[in-house]
This record gives C-alpha cells, structure tokens and sequence, in this order.
C-alpha cells in the first residue's frame, strides 16, 4: 500500500508538471463520498476527472469494475487490490447506474 | 511557487468567465457530459468543446462545418496519453525510417522533407474512429464525443511511398509502424504506436504532411509532422512523428491488436486491414458515408412562407459523395440538396438546401448522404462496443410560426 501510494505520488508529481507545461489544469470536483479520495489520487495521476463525470451514470457497476480493471491490467495503473474495490464502489455508487 | 498560484488563480478567473457561454452540445449525449464539457481554448486554438483536460480532448462546435474548410485554430484536438511534449523545435526534430522490412535506416529533418521530395496538396476529411460515440444507443464508455471530432484541411507533405523508396524495401515487408513523440507517463501503459498496411502506406495520398491550410501544423494537430491516410479514420493519422518501421511481421502492440476494432464483417467496408483480421474483430478502416447539418442551428424559429438555407458537409472513405438529399416530411419525400465546390473525394462536400414551410410547424429536417459507389447513411444504430462508425442520420428542428 505504502509502496503503491509512493508510486502514485511520484506519477502524480510528473503528471503536476506535464499539466503545468500545458497551462493551469483547472480542477474537475467528484461527488464528496466514501473513496472519494482514493478515486482523485489514484485516477487523477494519470487523467483528468472529467473522464468520470462525462462517461455517467449509464455505466453498470460491472461496467466500471471492467473499465477499472483495464486501467491496472493494460495501462498498468499502481492500483493495488483494496484501492481498486474502493474506486469500483465509489463510481458505481456515485457515477453508475442500477 | 507564489507565482504559480497567482497564475492558477488568474487561469480559473478567466475560466469561470468563458464558462457563462452556452456549450454548444447536441442531444442524445450522457447527461453527465451536459453538467462537465465546458467551452476553452487550448493555446493556440480558440475556445473548443473541452471533453477532458488531461489528455486533451476538444471537439469543434458543430457551426463550424457550415464551410467546407476547419479553421486550424477550430480544429479537433484529441490524445490518448498525456506525456506531450510542450513544445518541438522544428530545427532538430528527425524523422528515423528504417526497421527489419527495409533495406536501409535513414533520418531526415524537415529541410529533407521539404527540399528532397515532391510536395503534394491534397484536401481531406481527418475524423476520429470515435466521432459520435457519445450518441450510441446504449451508451458505451469513451471520449464521450458528439458531432465534432472532425474536420476537413488541405494537407501538404510528401508521399510517404516516396519516402519509404529512400530507405528501400524488402519483399517480406507487410506493414509500417509508425511513433509520434507523444508517450504515456507510466512505462506500463502502451505507448500509442499505430501499424498501417503496406499497400495503404504506398497509396499515392498517403502523405507525410507538416502544412494544414497554408500554416504549419497546430501544435494539437501534430506539429512539425502527421501522417495522412486519406478516407481511413483519425486513429492512423499520427501526430508529432518520430519514427516510420517497415515490419516483416503484424504488429502486436495494444493499439492496434485490442483497440480500435470492429466487429468482423458488421459494417460495410470495403477496404480491410488483412494482416489484422481475426474471425471477431478487426482494424477500422475507411470512414462510413455521412453527413452533417451545420446551419441553421437547433431550433432555429421563421414565419410561415420564409425561407432558411440549410448548410452542411458530406463525406465518406474516399469514394466521393453522389448526392444528399433532404426530408422535411419524415422521410415521404426526399429532394436533393444543391451540392457545392467539389475539393477532392476526400474532402467534405458542401451541401444546401432551401427549406421554406407554408403552414406552421414543428419540422424535423433530415438529411442523406449516398457515395459513388452506392452507400448511403444508416437508418438505425449498427451498434459496437466501441461506439464507431455512427452515420446515423440526425433530425434538425425547425420551427415555423
């Protein structure tokens, strides 16, 4: 975990300076829920979060769940286990439908 | 780091002022689109349809499409991954050509490129694959684009046959990959790199191009150097080039093996991507026929016994386009559209027709593009996971009062 959020941290850091080469990214607010900060940490070192908000709410839990799971297994996001179940609930819950 | 708050704070100010402007949206999007796509100007572009910030992700507004030629400052922006270089001098980027298909490496600079070659113009509609993915019935997930996720330029660059000729190639050659200076910033995510076959790649209209309308390529749009494959989808027009492989061997990276599929044999195409066809899937290819309206826009009111010229673009894979033809009875009767400047069977067509309404109404105007060889525009959603090849015709509504 500690390792896993060292790693996110040091992308987060490069991905800061490659969105401040660009110009100011200005933030994408997510609904304030449980694993809300997992989700910014996590998902925010590699995309902006408007991604999330602009593919909502027709995606199925099981949807995001794949869609998470492509984002470690083939982009190879440092997501470990307990952080990726976290993601899936919060978007299903807050960005997903029944 | 003072200073950078001030600027970030400066940015969000001149932000929330430009996001008062209506974003021009159409409907059928996911509602989550219509509450996050906001109207900003990426430098050197004007303000576009911003879908996602990192990476970039910007759609021309669909007014635009009312002339045949995309502003370069209009134009599409659209990235997989977010390590862009900030910027790229011209003066010592290289382009390599060579891999284990070629009988030769080489690099060239753009004084190669510009003096080396025969230069070559052509006009030609780049539309991403996922153009109107955002319309798909189901929804499906993606860069949740409408309708502007394209553009038509006049391209200038050199035939990269003539290229490929430099570097020599050997019998068992079969596709040619190609890398732009974009990456990913986690060494795991696959870099997007991109294969064509070798026959698309010696078309004579395939270009290495650096000018777009008279101007050297946006820095969005490619800069100093894109590929151009003309009547094949966005997907294999790669920006910022670096590298151009001759391969011995289909190429097995991410992006062309997993994404950017189609169900095998669901669309009708004609050109296909062999060296990549499995019995499920295989590479998108050419651009389905389509048409746009582009003017008046949505809702658009006039008096009984008025008239409004309805403006538009057609185009498709590179066969030319026939005819369009136009509804405003819910398809009982279809008139043909007055087809404007013919610049290429690549390019957009113009189009327009003069709509008038004796008695007042709502009007549903629809409008069908056919192409030389007998396509025509779908009537329902041939549906894909990915949310390709949407040429769904689109109703505009107008109201006569």
């Amino acid at each position: 975990m500690l390792r896993n959020l060292m790693m996110a941290a040091s992308v987060a850091c490069a991905a800061a300076a490659l969105a401040a080469a660009r110009a100011e990214e200005p933030t994408v607010p997510l609904k304030d829920a449980p694993g809300h900060e997992v989700v910014e940490s996590d998902c925010a070192a590699c995309h902006s979060l408007d991604y999330i908000r602009t593919n909502s709410p027709f995606m199925t839990g099981k949807v995001w769940e794949a869609e998470v799971t492509k984002m470690i297994t083939v982009f190879g996001a440092p997501i470990d286990a307990p952080d990726a179940k976290t993601i899936i609930d919060y978007l299903a819950r807050n960005y997903g439908s029944p | 780091m003072g200073s950078a708050i001030a600027l970030g704070a400066s940015g969000l100010l001149a932000r929330a002022a430009g996001a008062a402007e209506k974003v021009p949206l159409v409907s059928g999007l996911p509602s989550g689109v219509y509450d996050t796509a906001t109207l900003d100007a990426l430098p050197g572009k004007k303000a576009l349809i911003k879908l996602s910030y990192r990476p970039p992700n910007y759609e021309t507004p669909a007014s635009y499409f009312a002339s045949p030629i995309t502003p370069n400052d209009a134009f599409f922006v659209r990235y997989h991954l977010t390590d862009i270089p900030a910027a790229i001098d011209v003066n010592s980027w290289t382009l390599r050509v060579g891999g284990d298909g070629a009988t030769g490496a080489l690099e060239f600079g753009m004084r190669d490129l510009q003096s080396g070659f025969e230069q070559v113009e052509l006009a030609a509609v780049c539309q991403c694959s996922g153009n109107r993915r955002g319309l798909s019935d189901p929804h499906v997930p993606g860069v949740q684009w409408g309708v502007g996720a394209m553009g038509n330029a006049v391209w200038k660059g050199v035939r990269l046959k003539d290229v490929l000729a430099k570097a020599g190639l050997r019998k068992e050659a079969v596709e040619i990959v190609l890398d732009g200076a974009d990456g990913p910033v986690l060494d795991k995510t696959p870099d997007f790199v991109k294969s064509i076959p070798l026959w698309k790649a010696l078309d004579e209209n395939t270009l290495i191009a650096f000018a777009m309308n008279g101007q050297p390529l946006p820095h969005f749009n490619g800069f100093p150097a894109r590929l151009i494959v003309p009547g094949w989808t966005a997907t294999y027009w790669m920006k910022h080039l670096t590298s151009i492989m001759v391969a011995t061997k289909p190429f097995d990276g991410f992006w062309v093996k997993s994404a950017y599929r189609i169900p095998t044999g669901k669309f009708p195409v004609a050109q296909h991507f062999q060296t990549q066809v499995t019995e499920i899937n295989e590479p998108i290819t050419e651009m389905v026929v389509n048409s746009l309206i582009a003017a008046p826009a949505e809702g658009h009111k006039l008096h009984a016994g008025q008239s409004v010229e309805v403006q538009g673009v057609a185009w498709d894979g590179g066969y030319g386009i026939r005819r369009v033809e136009v509804t405003s009875d819910g398809g009982e009767s279809w008139r043909e559209a007055h087809l404007g400047k013919d610049y290429g069977r690549f390019a957009f067509r113009p189009w327009s027709f003069r709509f008038a309404a004796a008695k007042p109404g709502r009007y549903k105007i629809l409008a069908k593009a056919s192409n030389v060889i007998g396509q025509t525009q779908a009537e329902t959603l041939i549906f894909n996971p990915a949310g390709y090849h949407n040429n769904v015709m689109r109703p505009l509504t107008v109201t006569v009062a």
